[in-house]
């Protein structure tokens, strides 16, 4: 069998917006009068759309790729296609082996049969043998952790167990190629987390994995390369953080400044100063660094803190929170005309990657900002040992090597 | 107890039946005859197996809409299970009767071995319609409304409670409808024992087969649509 598991050829997609006729009644009269007016028949072709513009991209065996995009932009669409529950208007798509997909994973799920039958229906309904699931029947029912309520009907379920059962169910289907829809958002903490960790289970044993989620840090974490959509067209087909980090920039004001608040209070300006003479473009974890901001008031407003917050742009986590308050300051009064410059200093202990600066203006009192100002700074840490995670802890190894015999031990310094 | 739920309908369709026939011989002052009960019986049972199988089939791709768009399958399934299911009752319904046949002491000749083919024919219908209904419900809701009311006025004018024989020389307009024949057929061979009408048969079974191709062909051909247009 080839590498290639999924192909699309220039795939187009078109879909209906608007009124539909969907019933005898309404079409009837409708088609009546198309024919007397043939101006009709124009307007109802005006209002299709395409969903998918000339979307080309190939999937192997055992790579994983992220489908990112804002809604609307064609996941969900390519996901259908692939899985043949629509069909393309245009274009070719191959699809070699078996596929799996978990578009809605509890959408065959009957309420009033237990969760057993349930078990058996789901797995039936996606294709697996009543012996292959005899086999993998304790293994499903111990993954989703339902085993005190497995002979309970579905519909007394929780949505979580709900949800828990179905991914159960579909993760232990044998596919070649697995179409994944934001389902591993259900459940707790621990099921998350084995859910990452049966698909990546299933990415090593050869699958193809298709993964689309809004959840950018689990793409991330998961896939070597993504695709962004953007109104039905690729924009980007490549490395992963490639693919994240244009899909923030396009979000629009996530990477570009922003100021918002009721304008008794303005954002001046902001100084960023990396430390030991670094680029701040390019600087070392753990460089120290200083952000002079300066407010100016215009009216009168109530004493106010100022809320420092650094945010990584490829995934928009935060990694520091603070605000002045916090710091032990305590809150500053101005009034209008006045300004007031806040030194923050801090050690960039960050691994690599894009950061920026958002600062808020708050009365504790209150609700909402009198100010919130994104992106007053940005830096950038490279740093070759690690992408992942967000602090650099300057982690070292040291490694001991005992010899049976009774010799001293060698300590090796790895730096 | 589900295999009370089995026999309720075609109960109601046999009291129905004997009931209206008992009407008959009132009307005519002839006594109701122990042959006439028998055919009501017997047309009753694939009656209310068509029609229950229509009438479960038409909604069958809509009540399992979140499957259509969720999960691919073959779609026919959906139609074909609702058959499936309505031939279970039919057959829980059938071994009651052939249990009552026993006891009644009808003549069951060799013409029964006509049988099966009636019934296939009945079933190839049944699917055939159920597959085109189901369909066509996808794309038009109203269908179901329409299919409801033709469904619950249908067994009077097939010939279930009656013989088409009864109309003499416009027997034919009768039989023209397909279940019609089907059921007359089946009658011939189960009650009266004879062979069914050659040319009534293969124009039941031209409408069984045709329908049943034609309706999986159209059934094919709208199936990518189904998912978009539920």
């Amino acid at each position: 069998m080839s590498s290639v598991a999924l192909e699309f050829d220039g795939v187009w997609k078109k879909f209906r917006k608007g009124e539909k006729y969907d019933s005898l009644r309404d079409l009837i009269p409708a088609t009546v009068k198309s024919f007397l007016s043939a101006a009709c028949r124009d307007e109802l072709k005006a209002r299709e759309f395409w969903a998918l513009k000339d979307v080309s991209f190939q999937i192997k065996r055992g790579e994983a790729i992220g489908i990112i995009g804002s809604n609307g932009s064609g996941k969900s669409t390519t996901l259908k296609l692939l899985s043949g529950i629509l069909k393309s208007t245009k274009g070719e798509i191959k699809v070699n082996g078996k596929l799996s997909a978990l578009i809605e994973v509890a959408a065959g799920f009957h309420p009033d049969l237990t969760g057993r039958e349930n078990i058996y229906l789901n797995g039936t309904i996606l294709g697996m043998r009543r012996r292959e699931i005899d086999r993998k029947f304790d293994e499903i029912v111990e993954f989703s952790g339902l085993e005190d309520f497995i002979d309970t009907p579905v519909k007394r379920y929780s949505s979580g167990m709900y949800a828990r059962l179905g991914f159960s169910v579909a993760a232990h289907v044998d596919p070649d190629i697995l179409l994944v829809d934001e389902v591993l958002s259900v459940g707790d903490m621990s099921f998350q987390q084995r859910c990452m960790e049966k698909m990546q289970e299933k990415i090593r044993s050869d699958v193809a994995v298709i993964f689309v989620s809004h959840n950018l840090a689990v793409v991330a974490n998961l896939c070597d390369r993504a695709i962004l959509l953007n109104k039905g067209a690729v924009v980007v087909d490549g490395p992963c953080e490639k693919a994240i980090e244009a899909y923030v920039k396009a979000m629009g004001s996530w990477d570009s400044k922003s100021e918002s608040g009721d304008r008794r209070i303005r954002f001046v300006e902001a100084q960023f100063k990396a430390g030991a003479g670094q680029n701040p473009n390019m600087m070392k974890p753990h460089t120290p660094c200083e952000v002079a901001v300066t407010f100016e008031c215009e009216a009168r407003i109530p004493p106010f803190n100022v809320g420092f917050i650094i945010r990584r742009t490829q995934d928009m986590s935060y990694c520091y929170v603070a605000t002045t308050q916090e710091l032990g300051h305590p809150l500053f009064e101005l009034i209008p005309g006045e300004r007031l410059t806040v030194l923050f200093q801090f050690h960039a202990h960050l691994t690599r990657g894009h950061y920026r600066v958002d600062l808020n203006v708050r009365d504790p009192k209150g609700a909402g900002f009198l100010l919130a100002a994104t992106g007053v700074a940005s830096f950038t840490v490279d740093e070759q040992v690690t992408s992942h995670g967000l602090a650099d802890l300057g982690l070292k190894a040291t490694i001991q090597r005992v010899q049976a015999r009774d010799q001293a031990p060698r300590l090796i310094q790895v730096k | 107890m589900g295999f009370l739920w089995a026999i309720f309908m075609p109960m109601m369709v046999v009291a129905s039946g004997i009931l209206v026939r008992k009407a008959f011989s009132v009307v005519s002052g002839k006594p109701m005859e122990y042959q006439a009960v028998m055919s009501v019986m017997v047309k009753s049972l694939p009656w209310a197996f068509f029609a229950g199988s229509i009438r479960t089939a038409t909604n069958s791709l809509l009540t399992n809409s979140n499957l259509v768009t969720k999960i691919y399958f073959p779609r026919e399934v959906f139609p074909f299970s609702s058959v499936l299911a309505q031939l279970f009752d039919f057959a829980v319904a059938t071994s009651l009767l052939v249990i009552l046949i026993a006891f009644s002491g009808l003549n069951i000749g060799i013409q029964i071995l006509w049988l099966p083919l009636l019934l296939l024919l009945l079933i190839l219908l049944t699917a055939g319609w159920g597959l085109f209904l189901s369909c066509a419900t996808l794309f038009f809701r109203d269908v179901k409304y329409i299919v409801e009311i033709v469904m619950t006025f249908g067994i009077l004018f097939t010939p279930v409670f009656y013989d088409a024989g009864m109309f003499g020389e416009w027997s034919y307009v009768l039989l023209l409808n397909p279940v019609g024949s089907i059921l007359e057929a089946i009658n011939d061979v189960v009650v009266l024992n004879r062979a069914p009408d050659p040319y009534w048969l293969f124009y039941a079974a031209s409408w069984a087969v045709g329908s049943f191709f034609l309706a999986w062909i159209i059934f094919d051909k709208a199936e990518p649509a189904f998912a978009e247009s539920i």
